[in-house]
């Protein structure tokens, strides 16, 4: 336990030191902020993720590495930044963790509606989201560029745009109402602006993301389900079109954005 | 069976610092699921480091350890190449032992 104990010394001290300089509270919580990230959690779920793409799994008995996530059978690097997409064979614009439902069900055999409505962070679904933080990893350090050159792929940011405006609830709240200023924070944390870029690793080029605060890896779509729950709205479904149109949304928005996923988060 | 640990250790001058992330539960036994019923408590109650063989550090948990933990710790006198193991052992009697070369 001393080296815990060293550690919460040193975390205390460097928030006395960033109070000494004269430092911004939210330059203060960045500091912070980097030192929980040497010991990401996230980094656990990455080694899952990874495993799960190599063993032969499902009723089919096969492995995950002829799957297409938009760059061409079994490319995962650079894919995370280019999602949500449309593809060809579904029809639709998929986000990361639709496609690899889509991917389990045509070639794993799984039951992708099963998969939709398992909870999250239950058997598949678990899985999924350990798989989106691997391949969320191989991109890492990489630039948000989502393709917006099908019809299909500019609907859905419309789509996302309106979801993003839509006041409703008891609240009456719309994503915009937090999301859409500059600088804001509720207590620690920041809100970042969604209407534009707002920056390296911030917002959508931050998730998947390790929560400390319930000890869990967050997915995207997981992210976007809560902020439904804040806005006392009903739970959207796992894959459903809004919660892709947020994504197309914020993606496009986010572009030219470096990617830091899987991230840490309070 | 418990999943990987991940180690990581390396060399600044006469020492090294080990850097360990391990996946457990920790559940303390406090809380309760969703029908009321408590959780059993499950949490590592002995971590244990080895340094190429020799056992340099035992550290004794409990429950208020956090889920997923996270083990940082500097050993003296270790070299590059130096093997790095770390143990673990629940309350249930669970086990797991990775093991990392010192860069």
């Amino acid at each position: 336990m001393k080296t815990f104990v060293v550690g919460m010394a040193a975390m205390l001290g460097a928030l006395g030191i960033a109070r000494a300089q004269g430092k911004s509270v939210v330059e203060g919580i960045a500091e912070y902020r980097k030192m929980l990230e040497d010991g990401n959690p996230a980094d656990l779920f990455e080694a899952k993720g990874e495993s799960l793409w190599k063993t032969p799994r499902g009723p089919k008995n096969a492995t995950l590495e002829q799957c297409d996530l938009g760059k061409g059978q079994g490319v995962v690097k650079g894919a995370f930044v280019e999602l949500p997409r449309y593809f060809a064979d579904t029809k639709k614009v998929q986000d990361l963790e639709t496609r690899l439902v889509t991917c389990m069900e045509t070639l794993q055999g799984f039951n992708g509606a099963d998969i939709a409505k398992t909870p999250f962070g239950r058997g598949e679904q678990a899985n999924v989201t350990a798989l989106a933080t691997w391949i969320a990893a191989e991109s890492r350090g990489m630039r948000f560029s989502l393709p917006q050159g099908r019809v299909e792929e500019k609907k859905s940011y419309e789509i996302g745009k309106r979801v993003f405006f839509y006041r409703a609830g008891p609240y009456d709240f719309s994503c915009a109402t937090c999301h859409g200023q500059d600088g804001k924070r509720i207590r620690l944390q920041d809100l970042p602006m969604l209407t534009k870029n707002p920056g390296d690793g911030i917002g959508f080029a931050a998730w998947p993301a390790y929560r400390v605060s319930n000890g869990e890896m967050w997915s995207m779509q997981l992210r976007l389900n809560d902020c439904f729950r804040q806005q006392r709205l009903p739970y959207p479904n796992f894959g459903s079109e809004a919660t892709i149109a947020l994504g197309t949304y914020m993606g496009v928005n986010a572009k030219g954005a470096e990617s830091i996923a899987p991230s840490i988060r309070r | 069976m418990a999943d990987p640990m991940r180690i990581r250790a390396q060399v600044a001058g006469d020492k090294a610092t080990v850097r360990v992330l391990m996946s457990h539960e920790m559940e303390t036994g406090q809380r309760k699921d969703v029908a009321g019923k408590t959780i059993p408590a499950w949490f590592i109650q002995e971590v244990t480091a080895a340094l190429n063989g020799k056992t340099v550090m035992t550290a004794q948990w409990g429950p208020s350890v956090a889920k997923n933990p996270f083990l940082q710790f500097t050993i003296k006198g270790a070299k590059a190449g130096d093997k790095i193991a770390i143990s673990w052992l629940d309350n249930r009697g669970d086990k797991r032992t990775d093991e990392a070369a010192i860069t």
